[in-house]
């Protein structure tokens, strides 16, 4: 889980670095500081699972199984990324590891979570959905409907609320009268657990329960892991609305600083052992840069493709 | 050949393709037990195929759509009812932003064969919200198909088309059809997108038509032709693809087009046919493109001022009478 989260820091800064050498096309969420949640949850999913995920979504394809230089390609809007540049950092899927795709319409996922979930369900197979959302798409209206119907159907969806604090500027506590999101799961009937979303043991411990929930026909889960971005909301976002104690704050808690202080205890991993791990990512990411660079752009007629199957 | 309902076609279509195929399943309001959907359309499928496959939801319509399209990218074919075509707009962004545009993002690496039925039309004295005809909105997003059948026969081949399809399928259905019959071979049998029918021949006028108004124009032309006008009557059958060659062989044989459609005036499928032919062969006309379509207004309820908006066979005599 530790070369996971790695990973997932690692990219996202080579990403932002990528951004300001002007190779990024468009605009980047990156999820720095929220990688024990996709790491947590998708450590306990078989490949043959589903997710689905967000704008904010390179972490969850990358702790979900997807190949760091396609999703670096994709990002720079190249023909070999995921897909085939028509996608870019906000649409990226790989159906090959039950990534079904982030939807970059906030709230949206959820019912094509519930969709899959339905699938399984049809089809008589026991895998689950994991569905990945912000603390913004708890006010949408399919936040509603999908969960009830989820709920009501007893289908295999764990509903994952990344909660880090702000829908882009706007802070959670002027939009929801609830401390927890977690609690609106009471007007569904299915569990609501609200977790540090910065401990990926305890996002792990909390996903294990809700998957087997889901694995046994009992039905969905709705966890709330809450959390905070390191940057701000997008690329151009100085996130000037968070007051700097509260950075502060949270940065304290960076939930791979405090990962990497429980592994360093005694009995556990060493230190070589660690900057091994850090080597081999940081060289994973070099090569995915390196091919993401160096592949060609699609022809501009390839716009007119692939509208229709 | 035997005689059914537009209804019974398009329960005899979803009944013959859920037991070809058991990945085939409904969902929607009201679709199962007790109603068997508004319209009566699902009726008796729970009985045959149970209330897994036939399912009853919330009012939820984006979640049935979402749903819907979550079911079909991971190996199942959903047909989504909703139950009145001016719903769609709860469930726009399932359709529109999700359904439609999921192939195409994602690089082409998975299909959504998906259908979504629904009945548009005026003319029941329902008002505002469950009245209007909005093909048009649907027709203006790429990756959706638009199938506008307009008789048993074609609406039953038509939802089998779609149904085995690999693409999301937008169904229009109309309410002022349900009863009306219609002969429909009892032997296998599909209609193609993308072709359109011809479902009179003439000379003088060519009336594109969709849906209810293809009925309107047969009567106008079957009305003309004592008067010595020989019209020919084109029925798209499908707005998305729309088949243009046919649409334009006809007009350059007749010279004279005359566009009828229950939608909006304004932006709406008249505008878009009338627009294609104008671009690809004005040189064929004779005279100026007429449209017949309903004002830009909202539908009304009491009797005479819905039947005032609702294009009809008067109306449409009056355009042809214009160019003819």
């Amino acid at each position: 889980m530790y070369k996971k989260m790695f990973e997932i820091r690692r990219f996202e800064e080579k990403v932002f670095e990528l951004y300001a050498q002007n190779l990024v096309p468009g605009t980047i969420h990156l999820y720095a500081g929220e990688e024990a949640i996709a790491v947590g949850v998708c450590s306990n999913l078989r490949k043959d699972d589903y997710i689905t995920s967000t704008h904010r979504g390179h972490g969850h394809c990358i702790a979900k199984g997807a190949e760091l230089k396609r999703i670096m390609a994709e990002i720079l809007g190249k023909k070999t990324g995921y897909c085939k540049g028509k996608g870019g950092s906000m649409h990226i899927a790989d159906f090959n590891v039950g990534m079904l795709g982030a939807t970059a319409v906030v709230g949206a996922g959820l019912p094509i979570a519930v969709g899959a979930g339905l699938s399984i369900k049809l089809r008589g197979t026991d895998n689950v959905v994991a569905c990945f959302f912000g603390d913004g798409a708890s006010n949408q209206g399919t936040f509603h409907e999908a969960i009830n119907m989820a709920a009501i159907w007893k289908l295999p969806v764990i509903f994952v609320c990344e909660n880090n604090v702000y829908a882009m500027g706007t802070r959670q506590s002027t939009v929801m009268l609830v401390e927890n999101i977690a609690d609106r799961a009471i007007a569904y009937g299915i569990p609501g657990v609200a977790v540090d979303g910065n401990n990926v043991l305890t996002v792990y411990e909390a996903a294990q329960k809700a998957v087997e929930r889901a694995r046994t026909g009992q039905g969905p889960t709705l966890i709330e892991c809450k959390t905070y971005r390191h940057k701000g909301h997008s690329r151009i976002d100085p996130a000037k609305y968070r007051p700097k104690e509260e950075v502060e704050e949270w940065l304290r808690k960076d939930p791979i600083k405090r990962f990497k202080e429980k592994l360093l205890q005694p009995n556990t991993l060493l230190e070589t052992e660690i900057r091994q791990i850090e080597k081999e990512v940081l060289t994973k990411i070099e090569e995915a840069v390196k091919f993401a660079i160096e592949s060609p752009h699609p022809f501009a007629e390839e716009a007119l493709e692939d509208v229709y199957a | 050949m035997r005689k059914i309902t537009y209804k019974e076609a398009l329960r005899e279509a979803l009944r013959e393709e859920m037991r070809r195929d058991p990945t085939v399943f409904l969902l929607g309001e009201d679709i199962g037990r007790y109603w068997g959907g508004a319209f009566k359309v699902t009726k008796g499928l729970v009985e045959e195929f149970g209330d897994e496959r036939v399912r009853d939801t919330p009012i939820s319509e984006s979640a049935i759509i979402g749903a819907a399209v979550g079911a079909a990218i991971t190996g199942t074919r959903p047909v989504a009812e909703i139950m009145f075509g001016d719903l769609t707009a709860l469930a726009m962004d399932q359709i529109a932003n999700q359904a439609a545009k999921i192939h195409y993002m994602f690089g082409g690496q998975v299909k959504v064969p998906l259908v979504i039925r629904t009945p548009f039309g005026a003319g029941v004295n329902i008002a505002a919200h469950h009245s209007q005809s909005l093909e048009a909105w649907f027709m203006h997003v790429p990756g959706l198909y638009v199938a506008v059948p307009s008789t048993p026969y074609d609406a039953k081949g038509l939802l089998k088309t779609a149904i085995r399809g690999s693409n999301p399928v937008f169904f229009c259905e109309h309410k002022l059809l349900y009863p009306m019959e219609g002969a429909v071979p009892e032997d296998e049998y599909t209609v193609p997108f993308g072709v359109a029918d011809v479902k009179r021949k003439g000379s003088d006028v060519t009336i594109v038509a969709t849906l209810y108004m293809v009925h309107e124009a047969l009567s106008v032309a079957k009305g003309l032709e004592a008067e010595g006008i020989s019209v020919e009557v084109v029925d798209p059958r499908t707005l998305a693809p729309l088949d243009k060659h046919t649409i334009i062989s006809s007009v350059k044989k007749t010279g004279r087009l005359v566009v009828v459609s229950e939608d909006c005036k304004t932006a709406g499928v008249s505008a878009e046919i009338a627009a294609t032919v104008a671009e690809e062969a004005i040189d064929y006309l004779d005279a100026p493109i007429k449209r017949v379509a309903e004002p830009d207004t909202p539908i009304p309820f009491s009797p005479p001022l819905e039947q005032y908006v609702i294009p009809n066979e008067k109306s449409i005599i009056k355009a042809v009478r214009e160019i003819a």
